[in-house]
């Protein structure tokens, strides 16, 4: 009965969705009043009726309903409650169900929160949502139904969710990064409208702005959620693998930070009007894309879990619809999208347009590696796989010249600054970042190495910048409190981003050059030495849990004869999968990680295993950068000048 | 040249040069990092490159998993259903790794013809197989009948 009223929910919510997008938009068109203002209370309908889905599914879970197939695939009566739950998201069906429902949360959230914006725009927005809505919901209804039911026989017990998805990392990681994904729709949306009413001004980049930032911060908190979570539970300690389906959240994550750049420069002097718009459709058209590659298993990739040729068509239409569809559109009216003001050479307008060039070109080139397998093999050219160096070789150089513009850009101003000034002010943080970096290699590694002082040199140089910033703010001030108090929360928001990107890149410099990994065959009292640090293994012991049996072994660490701590990697087999799962053991803190993995046994009696120690130097200073950029976001939104009402 | 003009200039030699850095280095890194997928029937043939770098998949013959015993050097072999091909790995075998199992290597094919794997990839999913490997079983499949 629970999944029946979830499914006609499912189908309530389309009707009311279809609705959404036509009527009040018609009544936009015909100025009529009263159909306009039919949009929000059906925004609240969808919203309400997809609600009723989740918590279906959700039941459907938490009671063992095993003849709900979706249910049977990926739950067990042994799992843990909190992992019931969060199985809603571990499969194809349910993860497109969130999708569904977050973006009817955003639509109703975009209802609330913009009353400042003038009715017809708020209407042509919820709208153009309302058309998103339709096609993933028909997506669903049509291919992938979470509530088809096993029937008349359906097994006695699931068949369990992945054990590599009984974990935190994937409570929070799959919403963490559809809040991003979805977000940027309103992002999207917000651009149709302009594009239909033709109206793009300070105001518009106003309203549109926090909705942008406040995605962008999510997508950046659900890759850093992601990255964490690989790197813990995958059990070989990498934190990024170019893999196509990060490729697919890290693309619309680069566009989505030159979208955040360029609206500023369209709310603060009106330039970038056209390219604003169309970087809001690419964020939001690449994030369908992600979630094209993700779910139609086109892609060789781990994350792959269902491939049915079917929905990968079915989303492939949808693409086209709204890309096609939204560029047809902006290329009748962008034309009538004039920037206005004008700007010199050197100002923070330029240093702006070419962070946005750096990002859009690297998310083409990423872009480029991801699909090209793909177009080869469409073409008959073979089966190919375009693996990390590709990536690292194009990225690191493009990223490692867009941080030096970053910089540079703090410093100088809107409209136009005199390039002695620039050179007088900068001069000094250049040299000395540039010294560090000579130096760091050498304090705090065996001498010179070239990468190390590239990455430390920028990140040092946006340190630097950044403070720099921060110090000129002061200048022609009396009191430094008022000062302080004044400075906008969108001000902080930019500095927390600006030095989050330093801390990541100081993580990926240290943890690339200085990490060490040894994979070693270890019996009972056997010692390995890594980084000064020496491990000693002690055998394993059998535990239980819940739904699993571990062999977990015991590791004692020291370092010049003190005990540094004792680690208990294990190796779980799970029964109902029958499947095994590493689940490595760190100790973790600022400066480095200690990362011990068992591989598995080597001999019949289960004495010697096969090891896997890593030592990683500042790797927490990767997520540490990416929160603090994700901090950074969801500050500027909190800024007091979005909660004004705007005087149209 | 007016003001604006000159600036509008400088944009756009600033955008050619970031395109063409882009290209360069991603025409550059293609052609270094591309790796070739080919099936055991292939190799066994002699239609493989030596000594270059790709991708090498298929199901783990039952039996064929031989362990050294004093180091993490494993052997075993990889069949497409027609032909079998072995293949040398040192290191940690990812999880899903087993028998019947479809798997993926990455490494270079020696002089002997053994494939010697510098990573082997298994996904994530144990009803999973990777879209190369399903084809060329069933290409031969076909083949056979």
């Amino acid at each position: 009965m629970i999944p029946e009223i979830g499914e006609f929910s499912l189908i309530l919510s389309l009707c009311l969705s279809v609705v959404l997008a036509t009527i009040p938009l018609y009544g936009v068109a015909i100025h009529n009043q009263l159909w306009m203002n039919y949009a929000k209370p059906l925004v609240k309908g969808q919203f309400l009726f997809l609600s009723i889905s989740m918590i279906c599914l959700g039941y459907s879970f938490a009671v063992d309903d095993f003849s709900v197939a979706y249910v049977a695939n990926h739950s067990n009566s042994q799992l843990p409650t909190p992992f019931k739950i969060s199985a809603i998201w571990g499969g194809h069906e349910g993860s497109l169900l969130l999708w569904a429902f977050i973006l009817s949360g955003w639509t109703l959230a975009v209802s609330f929160f913009s009353r400042a914006l003038p009715l017809d725009m708020l209407v042509r927005v919820l709208s153009v949502m309302g058309m998103i809505a339709v096609g993933f919901i028909a997506f669903l209804l049509f291919t992938s139904s979470p509530f088809a039911r096993y029937l008349p026989q359906f097994p006695a017990d699931g068949a369990d969710l992945n054990p590599l998805l009984q974990d935190f990392g994937l409570i929070v990681h799959p919403p963490m990064l559809y809040m991003g994904y979805v977000g940027f729709s309103v992002a999207f949306a917000f651009a149709i409208a302009a594009l239909l009413s033709g109206r793009l001004d300070a105001a518009w980049a106003r309203w549109s702005r926090p909705w942008t930032n406040i995605a962008w911060a999510f997508l950046g908190g659900g890759i850093t959620l992601g990255s964490w979570w690989a790197y813990y539970e995958l059990g070989w300690g990498g934190w990024w693998f170019w893999d196509p389906v990060e490729n697919a959240s890290l693309m619309p994550w680069l566009v989505g930070t030159a979208l955040v750049h360029s609206l500023a420069a369209t709310e603060k002097r009106g330039v970038f009007k056209s390219w604003t718009l169309l970087l809001a459709i690419f964020a939001f058209s690449l994030s369908l894309l992600g979630t094209f590659l993700v779910r139609s298993g086109v892609l060789t990739s781990v994350h792959a879990f269902a491939s049915d040729p079917e929905r990968g068509l079915f989303i492939l239409v949808l693409l086209f619809l709204s890309i096609g569809g939204s560029l047809t559109l902006f290329a009748f009216k962008a034309p009538n999208v004039k920037s206005d003001a004008q700007f010199s050479t050197v100002s923070r307008e330029t240093l702006l347009l070419v962070n946005n060039v750096f990002l859009t070109v690297m998310a083409i080139t990423v872009l480029l590696g991801t699909l090209y397998p793909l177009l080869l093999d469409a073409l008959g050219g073979g089966k190919i796989s375009v693996g990390p160096p590709y990536f690292n070789a194009v990225f690191v150089p493009i990223m490692s010249l867009m941080t030096l513009a970053m910089g540079a850009s703090m410093t100088i101003k809107w409209r136009q600054t005199k390039t002695e000034t620039i050179l007088q002010t900068l001069w000094k943080p250049l040299a000395g970042s540039l010294l560090i970096g000579i130096i760091f290699p050498f304090i705090y590694g065996n001498g010179f190495d070239f990468s190390v002082f590239i990455g430390i040199s920028l990140s040092c140089w946006v340190f630097a910048t950044t403070g720099l910033g921060f110090i000129y703010k002061f200048q022609h001030t009396a009191s430094y409190w008022d000062r302080l108090k004044k400075l906008s929360l969108s001000y902080y928001g930019m500095m927390f981003a600006h030095v989050g990107v330093a801390v990541v890149a100081v993580g990926i410099t240290l943890v690339s050059v200085y990490s060490e990994e040894r994979d070693i065959r270890m019996e009972k009292g056997d010692t390995v030495e890594l980084s000064g640090y020496t491990f000693e293994f002690q055998g394993t012991k059998m535990v239980k849990g819940a739904n699993y049996s571990a062999d977990q072994g015991r590791l004692i660490v020291t370092k010049d004869g003190e005990l540094i701590t004792e680690l208990n990697p294990e190796k779980r087999h799970y029964t109902v999968k029958r499947s095994m799962m590493t689940e490595a053991d760190i100790d973790p803190s600022l400066w480095r990680d200690l990362y011990v993995a068992l591989g598995e046994p080597l001999d019949e009696k289960g004495n010697a295993w096969a090891v896997r120690v890593h030592y990683k130097p500042f790797v927490r200073w990767l997520w540490l950068g990416g929160l603090l950029m994700t901090l950074g976001g969801l500050l500027t939104v909190a800024d007091k000048r979005y909660r004004k009402k705007v005087v149209v | 040249m007016t003001p604006k003009r000159k600036q509008r200039l400088i944009i756009i030699l600033a955008l050619v040069f970031g395109s063409s850095l882009a290209i360069g280095l991603t025409l550059f890194a293609l052609g270094e990092n591309i790796n070739l997928f080919y099936s055991a029937s292939q190799i066994a043939s002699g239609d493989a490159p030596k000594n270059t770098r790709m991708r090498f998949g298929g199901m783990v013959v039952k039996g064929s998993v031989e362990r050294s015993t004093d180091s993490l050097e494993i052997a075993f072999k990889l069949s497409d259903g027609a032909s079998q091909v072995k293949v040398v790995f040192t290191g940690i075998l990812p999880d899903l790794f087993r028998e019947e199992q479809g798997i993926m290597a990455e490494g270079r094919l020696d002089e002997q013809g053994v494939f010697q794997a510098d990573e082997v990839l298994a996904k994530h999913d144990e009803n999973y197989m990777p879209p190369e490997i399903a084809e060329s079983m069933k290409k031969k499949a076909e083949a056979i009948q």
